[in-house]
């Protein structure tokens, strides 16, 4: 099962999760971003570029490990701190693949889909780390 | 055509979108960079510093020297910051 959304509302961990178990065994591993700091973010994305990008990465994951279901949530518009920003699940039948995968993808999320934050008034600048962070997967 | 512009470039341009005829003489997104630049305005501070902008055509990344035709989508942006 391959799941990508972009949305405003907040999604639930456990829920999402529980979607990947159905069918899938062994392995299942998330990552959540969260808003830090005390400052609301704001998301603004390109709308049909952002799918699109993640379906790549996710098809290209696909191919590097033997993944059985995955789910990319991406949430946009206004985001308080604490809030939900982003999470990644994979499912996989052994844990190295499930963590690699989840990995890979939000390393080329943060750097490839066409998501854009605002922190009071002000654009995020994107980091060299990040892009640096690709440099395992090549 | 149709331009998109996002984050900072659509605030400094003024709009999110607009359509227009392929400037004649242009064939590639720096062309067309150069073009919008001339513009003046807020174009030309959203184009000042290409190094600073990202740039798709027909939704995927591309190199500024990627070719550009009348019927493309081509959009501008500051580099990404999700996830």
């Amino acid at each position: 099962m391959i799941a990508i959304r972009v949305q405003e509302e907040d999604f639930d961990l456990a829920a999402e999760a529980a979607k990947l178990r159905e069918g899938a065994t062994g392995a299942i591993a998330t990552f959540t971003g969260v808003v830090r700091g005390d400052a609301s973010l704001s998301l603004e994305h390109y709308p049909g570029m952002t799918e699109r990008e993640i379906a790549r990465h996710v098809e290209d994951a696909r191919a590097r490990w033997p993944i059985q279901g995955v789910t990319v949530i991406h949430r946009i518009g206004h985001l308080p701190p604490g809030a939900n920003i982003v999470l990644v699940a994979v499912a996989s039948a052994h844990r190295e693949a499930a963590f690699r995968a989840c990995e890979f993808l939000i390393d080329y999320l943060k750097t490839r889909a066409p998501f854009w934050k605002q922190q009071g008034g002000d654009w995020v600048e994107a980091r060299e780390s990040d892009e640096a962070a690709l440099d395992k997967w090549r | 055509m149709t331009l998109l512009y996002f984050a900072w470039v659509r605030q400094k341009v003024g709009r999110s979108e607009e359509t227009v005829d392929l400037p004649q003489g242009v064939s590639s997104v720096s062309g067309l960079l150069a073009w919008l630049r001339a513009r003046g305005g807020g174009y030309a501070d959203a184009f000042a510093d290409p190094a600073r902008l990202r740039c798709a055509v027909n939704r995927e990344h591309t190199s500024f020297d990627a070719p550009v035709g009348a019927n493309d989508e081509v959009a501008f942006f500051p580099p990404v910051t999700g996830g």
